[in-house]
């Protein structure tokens, strides 16, 4: 295995492979840092075609000496073909959804989880905790309980009712915090500090994040071992934008994939956009902002990676959008109408801001576009409402002729 | 005129492994922060450089971001809560 130590992301410091996430001569971010020089591209290959179905079978690039198991198997969602909504979009003939909401709690985040709790195992935690949107809450209770581990999720008191019921229901400590995701956030800085437990994305998270990479992997594998020629991913704290980035490179670099860098397109919601203002203002750093978008799972005003998504979209030839509230249930619509993939806010965000980038004219039609589409549409149900009518009528042949359209093909 | 300042266990080395330290003036968050580098002058290079905060540092003043007030110019009451924190949490 290739795993070879932390390495702090702004001075180079470096740190053995333990529950530290800061550096602590600079403050930089840590990172897990690998050494592929003995690997064989060929073995590999055949090491992760026959590795297990999930994303186990790519562990010798995560942050494990020895292949981890979980009971949760999670990851190798489908990436679905999209000629429909490529059509909208003015005849886009490869456009690809990696619809996430296949994993065991609906979102990418089982994927972060899985690499966080199995490397808070190998350290001996027997207590995992979170500061969450909604989608981490429902992947850290539902893997801890799996586990058989103890729980604490903490979560703004705002959040859809749909992902408190999805989080409480696995018997998880759920604490509910007045204020907003980054108020949240801030008190679990402090608690872990204070508490010997793995926040999986505090102390956990230079291997949590890893967890984003075989999202790259994934569907580099899915299209045939080539890289895309273009993505376009959610924004929030920009770990997994930046991830992504590191998963491909990896590949392309050890000449596992074909293909070049793709470009790379972040999106934020309106509401909740300090990255994508930096892009815009051509700012390196972020101007924390208070969250107000129907796009919760998305609403960090503080982004902790904002300046690697930033160099990531720039040094790529891409862009970070933002697209409003409205925008983002009309980008749920247009998914749900053209692929048939139900996809929460976030989704919503995305889609939306491929949408932007496609009138804009800067796809050409035969490139190849992975969409990731990170959540599902059940967990934030009240997006939808309003968006689409509804017939009411007796039960009676008459009343359907009256009132309900028939399609013109009839 | 009394502040508290909270310290991130990252730092406690170097605050002779205190959690909470006490600084004997106010004023502005920049003041605070000069007092507590000549109590201590080995925080100083670990959280700033050429006079500004690094980019992974975030300080709050009664519990709120000073980058959504005056940044260092920011206005600590007496009795006041400084927080330092690692930026580097969370996020998805």
């Amino acid at each position: 295995m290739a795993v070879d130590a932390l390495k702090c992301k702004e001075c180079g410091t470096k740190y053995p492979l333990e529950a530290l996430f800061v550096c602590d001569q600079c403050f930089g971010p840590l990172e897990v840092e690998y050494d592929f020089s003995n690997i064989d591209v060929e073995e590999a290959k055949r090491t992760i075609q026959t590795g297990p179905q999930s994303i186990w079978r790519y562990s010798e690039f995560l942050p494990f000496t020895e292949r981890p198991k979980s009971r949760l198997a999670t990851g190798l969602s489908p990436l679905i073909h999209a000629p429909r909504l490529g059509e909208y979009l003015g005849g886009l003939k490869n456009v690809y959804v990696k619809n996430e909401a296949s994993n065991p709690t609906h979102s990418f985040k089982d994927r972060v989880v899985s690499v966080a709790m199995a490397k808070a195992q190998e350290l001996g935690y027997e207590v995992i905790a979170c500061a969450s949107t909604g989608n981490l809450a429902n992947a850290v209770a539902a893997h801890a309980a799996a586990a058989g581990l103890d729980s604490y999720v903490f979560i703004p008191t705002d959040l859809e009712e749909q992902k408190i019921l999805a989080t409480g229901v696995y018997g998880t400590e759920l604490v509910g915090v007045k204020g907003n995701y980054d108020d949240v956030n801030r008190l679990c800085t402090e608690l872990s500090a204070e508490y010997d437990w793995a926040f999986v994305n505090i102390n956990m998270r230079p291997y949590y994040s890893e967890g984003s990479k075989t999202l790259a992997y994934e569907a580099i594998e899915q299209l045939g071992w080539k890289v895309p020629d273009r993505i376009v991913s959610p924004i929030a704290s920009g770990s997994l934008f930046t991830k992504l980035y590191k998963g491909f490179n990896e590949w392309i670099d050890l000449g596992l994939a074909e293909g070049t860098t793709p470009t790379f397109h972040g999106a934020q919601a309106t509401g909740c956009n300090p990255v994508a203002d930096a892009f815009e203002d051509g700012r390196d750093f972020c101007k924390p902002v208070k969250p107000d978008t129907i796009a919760k799972s998305l609403a960090i005003g503080n982004p902790a990676d904002g300046p690697y998504a930033l160099d990531v979209a720039r040094s790529t030839g891409g862009s970070i959008e933002q697209v409003t509230d409205d925008e983002i249930r009309y980008g749920i619509k247009l998914l749900a109408h053209t692929t048939g993939v139900f996809t929460e806010t976030a989704g919503g965000v995305t889609v939306a801001s491929l949408k932007k980038i496609a009138e804009r004219g800067e796809i050409d039609p035969d490139e190849t576009v992975v969409v990731y589409v990170t959540g599902e549409g059940l967990k934030t149900l009240d997006a939808a409402r309003g968006t689409f009518e509804k017939y009411e009528i007796e039960p009676t042949v008459d009343a359907f002729n009256e009132f309900v359209p028939t399609p013109v093909t009839a | 005129m009394a502040v508290t300042v909270k310290i991130p266990a990252q730092l406690r080395p170097v605050v002779d492994n205190n959690a909470t330290v006490s600084v004997e003036t106010g004023g502005t968050v920049s003041e605070v922060l000069d007092a507590l580098y000549g109590q201590f002058p080995d925080l100083k290079d670990r959280i700033s450089e050429n006079g500004e905060l690094r980019r992974f540092v975030n300080v709050y003043v009664a519990d709120e971001d000073i980058r959504f007030a005056d940044g260092l110019e920011t206005a600590v009451a007496d009795g006041a809560e400084v927080t330092i924190l690692p930026a580097v949490a969370g996020g998805c």
